[in-house]
């Protein structure tokens, strides 16, 4: 019986022990002289994990008395996880290493916090769910002020804790009203006792549930967090956390209210439309004003946030799946960005003044040209991939009924098209400044171009991701 | 030859990727070889297309060429030519090589821009050839980019804000069309336009819904037609440019360079004109039957408006933008009076005014070349230096007025001709229009060509060279050629054009009765 349930949560068992047994392992050895090779062993078990989750049996498991559920939107998301994850591990060891931030813990907080990840996209229950998120909060907290030297790092550390247990806190609030009127706290109890009618404290429940993940996704009115700590964080972990964590939290998001509160979608869907217009308008408008590239991209995130969530606003397996689909679409570019920004460096000093792009297409061609792929593609103009993105989550909120929702989400697009052009501006039609240095590692140029020529090449078939994530969205809805 | 017309969108991408791969360096040479790569490529594209031409058959009202592949999301690459389209494909492939020639004389940055014009002209072309919604949407914005970056890269003085405005300005006139065509999808569960394949009634022959609602307290009638149609309209007003949503031209024009200008003036407006023959007519006629009278003022106004605005301007460039403002005002008005002559005016007079506003930027650009300023006032007497010139710049002076003999005329003739039957008070104030554009364009020659030569400067210009002439000539030709002999291009597009009609008559005939019907049953 155990050893059944071992057997679903195994892939997540084994980076936690892996996680441990090298936090061990490095106090007992060099300690920061084995961070390096860690990082890119975690790097590798990530990978690995991803391809034994994504080769693995293809039907729905459910383990620990249907607390913990491995389907098909489960091995979708934890896959995206993993590879984002280590991505981002692989892109930040050779910065980190040159600023002497490189220390063992650091790839091994990723590694719980990605656990945490792991667990929350599968959750089948309102304790597992917070178990799942607060152990991807407090390595997240961690590594936020992983430059402990500096004051922004620090201010970014408690700012996002501070927050964070606000957060969690209302959220646990809700999770005690959801089990004080549905009686229990597995998923599969709460959608009988939501099946027609919900009770006004389950409803309260709903909305506080809704107020903590809309925090953890960074979406508005909960997004005040993200640009100081995305500012204040040193910028790979920067990079983590515009990735992985968004996708776990939104695959949570999604996953609590299909899988909980499935029947009163029309309840719910009314805060995710609202959370998803006021996040496009409002990371699109904040944004215009930034100077400093890392603030750009947290209001960028939250504009993309707005997106995926009129996906879920949807509240159809079509929705789901165009959520998905926007949700790696928005990995990819923001990988990319993020590899251009940590190879921003003036003498060897990190930069990130968006002035300072001046005219830099006319000393890197190629990177500027990648840049400037990446930043229509955010901008959602085709025929770049992020265009389709928007096309699925457009599609699908129209079809869910959601008409305005549409008409307001290309209203906002075009308004952050304005600051991605604005960095397109900088690089090309600039005028000469003192140089950004030439060069950088080879590890962040493949990723920036990589992620530039997907951006072109998806146009093709996207890479074959939409029937996976078809069928992701099936298991989940169904 | 079953992919002749991908072969013909995609070879100047070809160039382009040659261009970017295996050109190194930024030397005379290699600017002399990326000029060279980018016309041959430009010419060739040319030649292919030309088989396009000669194998289509006007008789056929269908699309032809046509080519079908799957791609993601139910949608399909499909590519096809009609007799509305497929003059529009040699409009564009006949005026890239000259476009190409034009920017001989630029020295920065040369590779970046033959690349950036080799993929605007893919992009064009696909527009044109599209026959899937998100293809089009694909094509129809992408050419943003590029155009963004040739203002932006190697605009004048205020290149800035022209580029910043061009694209947003654009942008949010298509995002809203991005939300039509979802919806389109939605209702008619296919993007497939025409040429579907069996079993799909493409959206040509798709019925919207088209029954009046109200939408915060407003009847909205011709209902879910009309909302598309507006998206649509948001759309192709902003790309045309239609008065009121005309002001990112001129900025646009005067700060592009020459090259930048001839094609937007040329090729970018009649994706305008191109979309609303192609799915706001066909697709929406209810919709077109309730908002046409809109249009043909917004165009007789559009017409008299910039008319006036063009005689007051300073800057030769900004002239001929408010112009092409008026010329598009004719177009507008031909289509939407839904007629024969209104719509063989407006394609005619589209073709026309590739070629004519096209040779009136070149003209521009030659004296820029060699005084570097556009102030009318700069110049005068030009005729004594520039005999050449002046002859050149005079026939397209009057053919843009429309003088018979010439192209211009044609166009507008037919237009007024065409809407004359559907609203004579629109057809009266517009054909003040056509006195109009005689004042400002005799008097920008007078201006600039007539008279003493009395200023310092001017004394040494030269007149055209070779290279120079070589890119009129081809014009001129045109110019003159559909003057005179107006059938070329008529027997091409009639066929085609009267299907369409037939079509959107045979829509708005069975929605009169059935609204008298359901108001009789009130």
């Amino acid at each position: 019986m155990i050893s059944a349930d071992i057997q679903v949560a195994l892939p997540e068992l084994v980076i936690a022990v892996y996680a441990m047994l090298g936090l061990i392992g490095a106090v007992y050895t060099g300690k920061d002289k084995v961070a390096g090779a860690l990082v890119w062993a975690t790097a590798a078990v990530f990978l690995a994990c991803a391809v034994w989750i994504g080769y693995g049996p293809d039907e729905t498991r459910v383990a620990f008395g249907g607390s913990f559920i491995d389907d098909g939107f489960a091995r979708f998301s934890k896959v995206v996880i993993l590879v984002s994850a280590a991505l981002v591990l692989v892109m930040s060891q050779e910065y980190m290493a040159r600023r002497d931030l490189l220390r063992f813990e650091y790839p091994m907080l990723v590694a719980l916090a990605s656990v945490g990840m792991m667990v929350m996209v599968s959750a089948g229950d309102l304790i597992v769910l917070y178990m799942g998120l607060e152990l991807q909060s407090l390595a997240l907290y961690v590594v936020a002020s992983l430059r402990r030297d500096s004051v922004k790092s620090t201010e970014a550390g408690l700012k996002y804790f501070v927050l964070g247990a606000l957060s969690s806190g209302l959220l646990l609030y809700g999770a005690s009203l959801t089990y004080g009127f549905a009686g229990t706290t597995l998923f599969s109890g709460i959608i009988e006792a939501a099946s027609t009618e919900v009770p006004l404290g389950l409803l309260f429940g709903l909305v506080f549930l809704s107020a903590g993940f809309a925090f953890k996704v960074s979406a508005a009115p909960f997004h005040m967090w993200t640009p100081d700590v995305y500012e204040g964080a040193p910028t790979p972990v920067t990079a983590f956390f515009a990735t992985a964590p968004k996708m776990a939290a939104m695959g949570l998001f999604a996953r609590v209210m299909f899988d909980a509160f499935g029947g009163v979608t029309g309840d719910w869907q009314q805060i995710v439309a609202f959370l998803s217009v006021v996040s496009m308008f409002l990371g699109a408008i904040a944004a215009i004003g930034q100077t400093n590239i890392k603030r750009l991209m947290a209001y960028s995130s939250i504009t993309h946030m707005g997106f995926a969530l009129m996906g879920l606003a949807a509240g159809t397996a079509f929705g789901v799946q165009a959520m998905l689909v926007y949700m790696v679409i928005y990995i990819v570019m923001n990988v990319g960005t993020f590899a251009f920004i940590l190879s921003m460096e003036k003498d060897g000093r990190p930069v990130t003044d968006i002035d300072a792009l001046h005219n830099y297409s006319a000393r890197e061609p190629l990177k500027a040209l990648a840049l400037l792929v990446l930043m229509f593609a955010l901008a959602g103009v085709p025929p770049l991939v992020g265009f389709f993105g928007k096309f699925y989550v457009l599609r699908a909120a129209y079809d869910g009924g959601l008409a305005w929702l549409a008409v307001a989400g290309v209203i906002a697009s075009v308004i952050a098209a304005f600051y991605y052009l604005r960095i397109v501006y900088y690089m090309y039609f600039g005028e000469e400044r003192e140089a950004l240095d030439k060069g950088g590692n080879a590890v962040l140029w493949t990723l920036l171009v990589g992620s530039a020529a997907v951006m072109v090449l998806g146009v093709v078939n996207l890479f074959g991701i939409e029937p996976l994530a078809a069928a992701a969205a099936e298991t989940l809805v169904n | 030859m079953g992919n002749l017309l991908s072969l013909t969108t995609f070879f100047p991408l070809l160039g382009a990727a040659i261009l970017a791969l295996f050109l190194r360096g930024d030397d005379a040479a290699a600017q002399s070889n990326a000029k060279w790569v980018a016309l041959a490529t430009t010419v060739a594209t040319f030649i292919i297309s030309l088989f396009i031409l000669f194998g289509f058959d006007p008789q056929d009202t269908g699309f032809q060429f046509v080519e079908d592949r799957d791609w993601l999301l139910g949608l399909s690459y499909r590519m096809g030519v009609d007799g509305i389209s497929v003059l529009f494909v040699m409009l564009t492939t006949f005026l890239m090589p000259l476009t190409i020639a034009a920017c001989w004389n630029v020295t920065h940055r040369v590779k970046d821009y033959m690349i950036a014009f080799l993929v605007l002209e893919t992009l064009m072309l696909g527009v044109f050839m599209a026959l899937d919604l998100v293809l089009f949407y694909l094509f129809f914005e992408g050419g943003l980019i590029p155009m963004f970056l040739i203002i932006g890269i190697w605009g004048g003085k205020d290149r800035i804000y022209a580029s910043f405005k061009f694209f947003l300005y654009t942008f949010l006139g298509s995002v809203l069309m991005l939300v039509a065509m979802v919806v389109m999808f939605s209702q008619s569960g296919t993007t497939c336009i025409g040429a579907c394949p069996e079993g799909v009634t493409g959206l040509l022959g798709y019925n919207f819904a088209s029954e009046t609602f109200p939408l915060f307290g407003i009847q909205i009638v011709g209902g879910l037609q009309t909302m598309l149609w507006l998206a649509f309209f948001a759309s192709f007003a902003v790309k045309m440019p239609m008065w009121p949503v005309h002001t990112w031209l001129p900025d646009a024009h005067v700060q592009a360079p020459t090259a930048g200008s001839v094609v937007l003036a040329a090729i970018l407006l009649k994706m305008g004109g191109y979309g609303f023959l192609r799915f706001s007519l066909p697709m929406f006629p209810i919709g077109t039957d309730v908002m046409a009278p809109l249009v043909l003022w917004l165009s007789a106004i559009a017409i008299v408006y910039t008319s006036l605005v063009a005689l007051v301007q300073a800057d030769m460039k900004k002239l001929i933008a408010y112009s092409s403002v008026a010329h598009m005002g004719f177009v507008t008005m031909g289509i939407f009076a839904v007629n024969q002559q209104g719509i063989d005016g407006a394609i005619f007079q589209m073709l026309s005014h590739g070629f004519i506003s096209g040779a009136l930027f070149l003209c521009v650009g030659v004296i820029y070349d060699r005084m570097h300023t556009r102030e009318i006032d700069a110049y005068g007497g030009l005729v004594n230096r520039m005999p050449a010139y002046a002859l050149i710049f005079m026939l397209f002076t009057m053919a843009n007025v429309g003088l018979p003999g010439t192209s211009g005329f044609v166009g507008e003739f037919l237009t007024l001709m065409g809407v004359f039957q559907v609203n004579t008070w629109v057809a009266a104030v517009a054909a003040t229009g056509v006195i109009l554009s005689a004042a400002y364009a005799l008097w920008l020659y007078r201006r600039v060509v007539m008279g003493d030569l009395i200023k310092e400067s001017l004394k040494s210009i030269t007149d055209m060279t070779g290279r120079e002439r070589a890119i009129f000539a081809p014009l001129v030709v045109m110019t003159i050629l559909l003057g005179v002999y107006p059938s070329l291009v008529t027997d091409i597009i009639g066929p085609s054009v009267e299907n369409l009609i037939s079509n959107v008559e045979t829509a708005q005939a069975a929605y009169e009765p059935a609204t008298q019907i359901a108001e009789i049953q009130e």
